[in-house]
């Protein structure tokens, strides 16, 4: 129950860049997430967020800078990249449940494939993990058969069936009908609570300012504005933000 | 004017012709199989990240789809066993069966192969981007995650693969091995080519095929893969 974390970085982004063709995302972005520390990253679309949040468990490649995870930098692909991929979660804005697998086997397959646990094992801690996310009765059920808030919340469980060391949350809710939006942020924000390191790119403001210790606001690529959620949203430093916080709040 | 709806050589050569057709079967079985297999093969080198395998894959299927079956059943039959004299079994009958087996089965890997790159491609980026989030490797990935879902979207093209296989055994005539279709030519050449046997070696065929897509429809039906 590590409130504030232990302040040693679990990641380090430093001068990072990225181009999609002519488009330049990420420009010179750097940006340290310590241990038990949940960041939100908020911005308008096409800001680069999804992309940076993607690159530290390089789903998606950089084209100069380093990333740095756990002190060691991000190993370029084969068997090392899939060992730190295991140790970083991913929840995705659509889920990607795998959609020829039951609930319970979406959960399984990590623990039992990759870390090597027993079926038996993998299943009993599947089930616990499925009971916090509170779908346990729909352990059976295929992903399609479920609600978008349920499927979103067994992407939760698979992700923390692997026990990582932190989980990336790409615009969790985005794709979720509004009154699904809630318990999605209510597993989330207990996770950030048992002290769980999150970096999530969101627009839930509250959600920020319950569950956040930093606000990271990313525009045109760029890290424009770095701050504690209240100050952020209620005095924001950059014309860039005051101007994207009066679009977003007066709706 | 009789002879032409003489039915009794189908009646006096029945166990011949039905031999024919379990050598048929046996021919398609097991160039089925291993064509599933290659073409899983196949197709799991053209999606590789290595480039050296795609490339192999891409040269493999266009070589193989290109060149009509009846070169690849005599390069196999005449080519390969009878002039480098690479024998596959000391029984002639056999040596013929399994080289005509590897031709038709090399040949079918090629359509195999296409059909599940077309079956990976409906499967949603977003799937493998999940299976490899959770560790798994690329060959892993696709494994469990891709394949699977790939091969539940292409049962019904599969079965028209399976169906033109079981045709395509008719053209092991030119690789020596008795099937189906020598038994009916020789037929032909001892009772003149007669309706009759037209007739009952053509519905032969159908109840090979028939229930094969009608088998294939339905498991194309229950397997799917609801998203």
């Amino acid at each position: 129950m590590t409130e504030n974390g232990d302040a040693t970085p679990l990641v380090r982004v430093e001068n990072v860049n990225k181009n999609f063709g002519a488009l330049h995302v990420l420009k010179d972005i750097n940006l340290t997430v310590y241990r038990g520390e949940v960041v939100v990253v908020i911005g308008p679309s096409g800001g680069g967020k999804s992309t940076l949040c993607r690159a530290i468990n390089r789903l998606e490649t950089i084209d100069s800078g380093t990333i740095t995870f756990d002190g060691k930098p991000l190993p370029a692909e084969g068997k090392a990249l899939a060992r730190l991929r295991s140790d970083v979660g991913m929840v995705f804005q659509s889920f990607n449940l795998f959609a020829h697998k039951t609930i319970l086997e979406n959960v399984t397959l990590g623990p039992i494939k990759v870390r090597g646990i027993s079926r038996d094992q993998a299943e009993k801690r599947g089930m616990e993990l499925l009971e916090r996310v509170g779908i346990a009765t729909q352990a059976s059920k295929y992903p399609a058969q479920l609600s978008g808030g349920q499927q979103q919340r067994t992407a939760i469980a698979r992700a923390l069936a692997m026990d990582p060391k932190m989980i990336l949350f790409d615009e969790p809710t985005s794709a979720l009908d509004p009154e699904m939006v809630q318990e999605v942020l209510d597993v989330m924000i207990g996770l950030a609570r048992d002290g769980m390191t999150m970096v999530v790119v969101t627009h839930e403001m509250g959600f920020a300012r319950r569950a956040a210790k930093r606000v990271v606001f990313m525009a045109e690529g760029q890290i424009v504005e770095e701050n504690t959620p209240d100050d952020f949203f209620t005095n924001p430093r950059t014309d860039r933000a005051k101007d994207f916080l009066s679009k977003i709040l007066t709706h | 004017m009789e002879s032409l709806l003489d039915f009794s050589p189908l009646v006096e050569e029945f166990g011949t012709i039905l031999t024919g057709f379990w050598s048929t079967i046996r021919l398609t079985l097991m160039s089925g199989i291993l064509a599933l297999i290659a073409g899983t093969i196949l197709v799991a080198m053209r999606v590789s990240p290595t480039p050296v395998l795609r490339a192999a894959g891409t040269i493999y299927v266009n070589t193989l789809r290109n060149t009509p079956l009846t070169l690849v059943l005599l390069l196999c039959a005449l080519g390969l066993s009878d002039t480098l004299q690479l024998h596959l079994s000391t029984d002639s009958p056999t040596n013929y069966y399994w080289w005509a087996t590897l031709g038709l089965s090399a040949y079918t890997a090629a359509f195999v192969c296409e059909a599940l790159r077309a079956g990976i491609n409906t499967v949603p980026p977003g799937q493998a981007e999940a299976a490899r989030a959770i560790g798994l490797t690329f060959p892993q990935s696709l494994r469990m995650v891709v394949l699977p879902q790939a091969f539940r979207s292409v049962i019904a093209p599969l079965g028209s693969i399976f169906i033109a296989l079981t045709k395509n055994t008719t053209i092991v005539i030119v690789a020596g091995y008795i099937e189906a279709s020598s038994v009916m030519k020789q037929m032909f050449d001892d009772y003149g080519g007669t309706l009759p046997i037209f007739l009952g070696f053509a519905i032969g065929y159908m109840v090979l095929t028939l229930p094969t897509g009608f088998l294939f429809g339905r498991l194309a039906k229950r397997m799917a893969v609801i998203r």
